[in-house]
């Protein structure tokens, strides 16, 4: 038998979790090297698990089959394949990066980091399902925690409204997401969660109609889809830096991923007859998510808004059920995941410093902390879609399959581009190199090393799949090329 | 009727046979032991249970064929057997928990009482014949009433108990009611030939339909359903906390125990009528319980408003009537069980230091506490049904048994509700998580019993929810029965 890495990957942030609430909570140095150990370990094997799938090969790979309960069909099932690689990566970097910008959580760090590497593992499980009720179990795992990270380190101010929310917004979507589920694994008829068997059920036109909706709704609440999306800026705001990293960078991945999972892959001919109401649904989200985060004087909510702005491309290029908007979502939701994470750290850093996140009253940060403007200024540049960053090599094609769907929808969208330019740009100029204010400037220190080196990380993959792009895009249009099977070549 | 007494016989009664026997044990120890070692009659007891438990388990389980007994009194199945050591292993959880408070603890009658009872209820769950039913109710009841209101100098638990004991009354002799009329239409008080004749046209519908609903009246006050739910926030509320959780959970399973016996046994060929009326009382039952457990600030009447929503999760898949259905009632039962006596033993933990069960006083239970705020996490987040805790494969069952009967409606109505639970969960976790006190230095001591039952029963909640197959194998058992 071969190693069970992807086993070990889902599992080793709960069992780290777990090791950590057995260490006395006043032993806080302790708990937090067992933390970045265990994430370190967790990166280390995604990012081997990333370069060792093999593309010639194709398919799912390192697959693992547990039965789990036999007369309902349910089965420990996972697997890998080139679209859900990349998203196993990006939750190794963010969960690696978490860690290191959370060193200096001083509350409670051991229920921290134990709730959070929680979270970690329902998202990991979520990522390699292929067994619909594991994705399930995994996702409502990956949410719940959300709710106590929020509650109990967020910002005081909107934390409990905030964490209400989104927890129930979440559940809702994912509840009618479940009966939606049910209904397809008893129409199957084939007593199976399997989702590869369930590929091939062909349910009627008729019943994929019905469903699709729910299913695919119940999901895309977490992928941030409007009029759903709300809870999303509030909930940004309100986590602690590492959550809102998780949040925004990972967490609402697993929405739209779980949506193409088992909205659009099981349901083909229902995505076929909804995409049109989907996409007008995500030129919504696009456009005027980013021209609200363009009106927001914090920056926390820029940045919030931004995300509902970028999940709505990702959710737009599933829409498009062609080729190059299915490539360019899959590498969007691994740029953005990064570049939002490397967003929220900064944020969370210059909070940290000024205990202000209101743009009007920053400025001048490039002085004290050169090193985290460059790597905002790489953030900027990859959101705006700049060539040479991954953003454009995610977006572009998002655009391209949105052009062939219908071109006015181009235009119209990638009015979003000139409006994120300009948030970005404002944030830039004044946060960064405006006047730094007196009150700040004496007590304005650089960050630690551990948060260079996580800033780094991120930089780097940002620059690394933006300059050089046959590291992801060929992996996730073999990912692509499957789902098209399963449209029918559409 | 010559009948000799043979071993199957016996075998089939051996549960009750060793708790009698236990029960008498108590009662000596009681006598001969003084005031100070009383506290050890917890250990009596429960030990005694889990050695009847586990006696029972390798002596006594029933064979693949259900087998009439005493007469046709009993019927010797897996269900029934399900249910006894369901109930066996609550009783005994609930001895340690109650061990260490004085005034129930170190009393005899507190064990000999819930030990008489836990007797009715394993008889109410196999039998077969409504005279045996009735006379294993009132022996479950009569018990309960007493322990309800076993606080004697606390208004409140007399109150509870004096309460109980009038709904119940009444309730029973309702119940008694339909019986008589179901044996003066069909000639029989044998549940299995009740189903026979009433195949057989022996009873018009108009009538029929009358007595059920007057029979459903009594099993709807067991299950605390809607409209016979209002005792539960008041005894709950008034009743020693471990006997609050006896009651919301091996009680209440015995009357679902008995609910899908009788309605499976004796009434197949009306099921689609039924069916509707169950679902219809879900739907009342587990949206009542949810709204009203939302502005409750009393920690034992939130558990009660909830415990009376899960009443309505578990009608959900009675009213499917199918195979999938019943397995998921037993399991969900299963759950259910270790799940709300972990809540009802953690805030019986804290009541035990602090003597109040507000949830405001719950306020940096979790700085206090860290052990128990993690354990009253996990039981409650079970009871909200999150993975990976047993709830959330509980409440996907019953959903499914709906969506597999074609009820979607009803599974929609359930998760939705099920998300109003969630709210109110969470709102007593971040009283145990986010607020703080002055008094956050103050621990809040676990003796030790209560400390082991705890144990069994967070590791219980986590098993239950990851390794759910032999559990549900064992469902399936029970279920198959019925069909």
């Amino acid at each position: 038998m071969q190693f069970p890495i992807i086993s070990v990957i889902v599992f080793i942030p709960i069992l780290a979790g777990l090791l950590i609430l057995l260490i006395p909570s006043d032993r806080k140095t302790e708990i937090r090297v067992t933390a970045l150990a265990a994430a370190a370990f967790a990166l280390g094997l995604s990012a081997w698990l990333y370069f060792s799938y093999d593309l010639g090969v194709g398919g799912y790979q390192f697959v693992e089959q547990y039965t789990w309960l036999k007369e309902l069909g349910i089965s420990y099932h996972v697997g890998v394949d080139g679209m859900n690689v990349p998203l196993v990566l990006l939750t190794g970097v963010v969960m690696f990066t978490g860690v290191l910008i959370s060193w200096g959580v001083d509350d409670r760090p051991r229920e921290f980091f134990a709730f959070l590497f929680i979270l970690a593992t329902g998202v990991f499980g979520v990522f390699v399902a292929l067994d619909m009720f594991m994705l399930f179990f995994f996702y409502e795992i990956a949410v719940f925690p959300m709710y106590l990270l929020i509650v109990i380190w967020g910002w005081k101010v909107s934390r409990e409204y905030a964490a209400m929310k989104l927890t129930l917004y979440l559940f809702i979507g994912s509840v009618i997401a479940l009966v939606g589920a049910l209904a397809m694994y008893f129409a199957s008829n084939l007593g199976t969660f399997d989702m590869i068997a369930l590929e091939g059920a062909g349910f009627s036109a008729g019943f994929q109609k019905f469903w699709f909706p729910f299913v695919f709704m119940g999901f895309a609440i977490l992928g941030g889809i409007w009029p759903f999306h709300n809870w999303s800026p509030d909930g940004h705001v309100a986590a602690p830096t590492a959550v809102s990293m998780f949040h925004a960078g990972v967490l609402m991945k697993l929405g739209a991923f779980a949506a193409l999972r088992v909205g659009i892959m099981l349901l083909p001919e229902g995505a076929k007859f909804w995409m049109p109401f989907i996409i007008l649904l995500t030129i919504v989200n696009v456009v005027y998510g980013a021209y609200i985060a363009m009106v927001q004087t914090d920056m926390k909510y820029v940045i919030g808004f931004s995300s509902v702005s970028h999940m709505g491309l990702v959710a737009m290029g599933f829409a498009t059920l062609n080729r190059e908007g299915m490539i360019g979502a899959g590498v969007q939701m691994f740029s953005h995941g990064v570049m939002t994470a490397l967003f929220f750290a900064v944020v969370g850093m210059i909070y940290d410093r000024a205990h202000t996140r209101q743009i009007p009253e920053l400025g001048g940060f490039s002085k004290k902390m050169p090193f985290v403007t460059i790597a905002f200024i790489i953030g900027g540049l990859v959101s705006m879609g700049m060539p040479g960053f991954s953003g454009f090599v995610a977006e572009f094609p998002i655009f391209m399959g949105v052009w062939k769907f219908q071109p006015w929808i181009a235009i119209l969208a990638s009015i979003s581009i000139v409006i994120t330019a300009s948030y970005i740009i404002r944030i830039i100029s004044k946060v960064f190199f405006g006047k730094m204010p007196e009150a700040y400037a004496d007590h304005i220190h650089d960050v630690t090393v551990l948060d260079k080196v996580a800033l780094a990380l991120l930089a780097g993959i940002l620059v690394i799949v933006g300059v050089y792009p046959s590291i992801m895009v060929p992996l996730v249009e073999s990912g692509v090329d499957n789902i098209l099977r399963l449209l029918g070549g559409a | 009727m010559s009948e000799s007494i043979d071993l199957t016989m016996t075998l089939a009664l051996l549960p009750e046979i060793l708790l009698l026997v236990l029960a008498g044990l108590v009662l000596t120890f009681d006598l001969i032991w003084s005031e100070d070692r009383k506290r050890s009659l917890g250990w009596l007891t429960a030990g005694g249970l889990a050695v009847t438990l586990v006696v029972s388990m390798i002596f006594a389980r029933p064979g693949e064929q259900a087998i009439f007994v005493w007469g046709g009194m009993l019927r010797y199945d897996w269900l029934g057997f399900t249910f006894q050591m369901l109930f066996l292993f609550g009783a005994a959880l609930t001895a340690l928990l109650a061990m260490d408070v004085k005034e129930l603890g170190s009393r005899g009658e507190f064990y000999i009482l819930m030990l008489v009872s836990t007797i009715g209820m394993s008889l109410m769950v196999s039998s077969a014949d409504l005279i045996m039913l009735y006379l294993a109710i009132e022996t479950t009841s009569i018990p309960m009433y007493v322990l309800a209101g076993f606080f004697k100098q606390d208004n409140k638990s007399t109150e509870a108990g004096f309460k109980y004991l009038l709904f119940g009354a009444m309730t029973s002799a309702i119940m008694l009611y339909g019986f008589s009329l179901l044996f003066g239409y069909a000639g029989t008080t044998d549940i299995y030939n009740l189903a026979f004749a009433i195949q057989a046209g022996a009873i018009e519908t108009i009538p029929l339909m009358g007595s059920l609903f007057l029979v459903l009246v009594g099993f709807s006050f067991k299950i605390s359903a809607v409209p016979f739910h209002f005792w539960a926030p008041d005894v709950y509320e008034g009743a020693p906390t471990p006997i609050a959780g006896f009651l919301s959970t091996a009680s209440k399973a015995a009357g679902f125990g008995v609910l899908i016996r009788f309605f499976m046994a004796a009434f197949p060929t009306i099921s689609t009528e039924w069916s509707n009326i169950i679902a219809i009382v879900a739907v009342a039952t587990m949206t009542l319980g949810n709204f009203l457990a939302i502005t409750q600030s009393n920690i034992k009447r939130m558990l009660a408003y909830s415990s009376i929503a899960h009443a309505g999760y578990i009608l959900v898949g009675v009213a499917t009537a199918t195979p999938l259905g019943m397995t998921s009632v037993v399991f969900y039962l299963i759950i259910y069980l270790v799940t709300n006596l972990a809540a009802f033993g953690i805030v019986f933990t804290f009541w035990r230091t602090e003597r109040s069960d507000e949830i405001k006083s719950y306020d940096g239970f979790s700085r206090r506490a860290p052990g128990l705020g993690l354990a009253m996490m996990v039981a409650f987040l079970s009871l909200a049904g999150m993975p990976p805790f047993g709830g959330f494969i509980a409440k996907v069952l019953v959903f499914a048994a709906a969506v597999n009967a074609d009820m979607v409606w009803l599974a929609v109505i359930g998760v939705l509700n099920s998300i109003i639970g969630l709210y109110y969960y969470l709102i007593v976790l971040k009283h145990v998580y986010l607020y703080r006190t002055d008094a956050d230095e103050k621990p809040v001591p676990v003796a030790v019993p209560a400390r082991i039952a705890l144990i069994i029963l967070t590791f219980g909640i986590v098993l239950l929810g990851v390794a759910f197959a032999p559990w549900f194998h064992w469902s399936t058992t029970a279920a198959s029965i019925l069909f």
